[in-house]
């Protein structure tokens, strides 16, 4: 049963600032001769580790630019990292940015839709599944209408109904549990939970650091893009709290 | 490699939404939609077969579907290309957000130009009927010259779209190219008046082969040389590796021009 499904070996990720911006040929050219582009690095990740086992709830913790969510968008493939590598095994439902690629013009059937096929989804599966989404989003007769008349919370349920219509092998989870309304709250957590009884490996980012020790079995805490510690939630997220409290 | 066929497996659906969007996009909120597609040509054949008609007529028969053929040839290129270079910036949001295979975006728009620009050969059909031109087998021959147009815009579009990322100054710097294009064409005006030495040159333009090529079957009924498919089929082998190549070489940097 310990079978490895993410394998995130030494990445790195690097971002070259440039000191000014140059976007236009000319502007390339005549810089580029004068020799005049300079880059600053800047390290998003250094040299990150780690790999999670199947069925595992994997926290990750850290303060506000710490790296959390560039690593994770890395390992829903968003991004390339600039050196390392990283192996995945099975399908990934990524509730990072929920409904990226709403349009604010469409209904939210339409948007269904529309989502659905951006997440990889056959028509003829959304077809199937359309009820169900609608159901579970809890959005009743706004369904039909355009998205722009939505509210952030109603935006967020829709594209958590969308994202988690399937049994992903791997759900990865940023923060969205902190959106919608109580009752939606307890829904959510509620999928992910018979989610992860139906062996789904869960990564977890959260900066609510009780509902990451009750969830995850293990955490990494990262700070300024580097691995602080791995290891049991409790110990790890009692090291983060006094970390955090003597500075 | 593998990987990447299942990849386009998977997101086929989606591929086929892309292009039906990009369709009905083009005619939102128009009264006529898709008979644009139809009347654009139609009104340019007339315009230019009026201007150039007392130029060119004695030398050309049937200047008005000689006329439609190169304008129809060239308003697939120029309007799949301009459309694909764009593509990838106007999905910047997207791409930031999720991922999608990012040769989606552009090739999905050379494709629904490609789709429109077979409406656009409907009029083409009722203008050769009026005219007196008679149909022939060998007309089905058409289907040469536009897979190979296809092939050609697609790898020009994707290189476009990469270097529009990187530099926005290449949709300013692509108009004049397009221009060149045209005039190296020859839509309204017959292939014999170029001068000899400037051959080399204007064969550097791919669509002149397939101008030449589309006339050849729809007009004079003949079956093009093996020379002039052996010159398409370089072009699209040319642009479609390098359009691939460079587009893949680039797409993971994209995300920080977004």
């Amino acid at each position: 049963m310990n079978e490895t499904v993410i394998e995130v070996s030494n990445i790195t990720m690097r971002y070259r600032l440039a000191t000014e911006r140059v976007d236009s040929l000319k502007h390339f050219f005549v810089k580029k001769i004068k020799r005049e582009i300079r880059y600053e690095n800047f390290f998003a990740l250094r040299d990150v580790s780690f790999s999670v086992n199947k069925g595992e709830v994997f926290g990750i913790i850290g303060n506000n630019g710490a790296g959390k969510s560039t690593l994770l968008k890395i390992i829903a493939g968003v991004l390339k990292p600039t050196t390392g590598a990283i192996t995945r095994k099975g399908s990934i439902a990524p509730l990072i940015e929920l409904g990226a690629g709403f349009n604010g013009e469409l209904t939210g059937i339409e948007n269904i839709k529309l989502n659905g096929l951006l997440l990889g989804y056959s028509k003829k599966f959304i077809n199937e599944k359309l009820d169900e989404i609608v159901e579970f989003s809890d959005l009743g007769k706004f369904i039909h209408t355009p998205l722009k008349n939505y509210s952030s919370g109603m935006k967020a349920k829709l594209g958590f109904s969308i994202a988690t219509v399937v049994q992903p092998e791997i759900l990865i989870v940023d923060e969205v549990l902190a959106v919608g309304d109580i009752n939606f709250k307890e829904k959510s957590e509620k999928k992910i939970r018979s989610m992860m009884e139906g062996g789904t490996t869960v990564l977890f980012v959260s900066h609510s650091l009780g509902q990451v020790e009750s969830l995850c079995d293990r955490v990494l805490w990262m700070e300024h893009g580097q691995v602080m510690r791995i290891g049991a939630s409790e110990k790890v997220i009692k090291e983060y709290q006094e970390a955090s409290k003597s500075k | 490699m593998n990987q990447y066929l299942s990849n386009l497996f998977k997101y086929k659906d989606l591929f086929f939404e892309l292009v039906r969007k990009d369709i009905k996009l083009k005619y939102r909120n128009s009264v006529l939609g898709i008979l644009w597609s139809m009347l654009n040509p139609l009104l340019m054949m007339v315009v230019l077969s009026i201007v150039f008609a007392t130029l060119f007529k004695h030398e050309i028969p049937h200047f008005a579907v000689y006329v439609l053929i190169g304008r129809i040839v060239y308003q697939f290129f120029s309007e799949s290309t301009n459309f694909a270079m764009d593509s990838i910036y106007a999905n910047g949001q997207l791409i930031k957000k999720v991922y999608v295979p990012k040769y989606f975006f552009p090739l999905s728009r050379v494709c629904s130009s490609f789709i429109t620009t077979f409406v656009a050969l409907v009029p083409l059909g009722a203008v050769m009927l009026v005219t007196g031109l008679s149909f022939r087998w060998v007309n089905l021959m058409f289907l040469f010259p536009m897979f190979y147009l296809l092939i050609i815009s697609a790898g020009i579009g994707l290189i476009l779209a990469a270097i529009n990322v990187f530099f926005k100054d290449m949709k300013h710097f692509y108009s004049i190219i397009l221009m060149v294009v045209m005039y190296m064409t020859p839509i309204f005006y017959p292939a014999s008046i170029i001068p000899e030495k400037y051959m080399p040159l204007i064969m550097l333009n791919p669509l002149y082969t397939i101008v030449n090529m589309f006339r050849d079957v729809m007009m004079y009924g003949v079956v093009p040389d093996f020379m002039s498919h052996l010159i398409c089929i370089a072009y699209m082998l040319i642009y479609g590796v390098l359009g691939l190549f460079v587009f893949y070489k680039t797409q993971d940097r994209f995300i920080y021009h977004l």
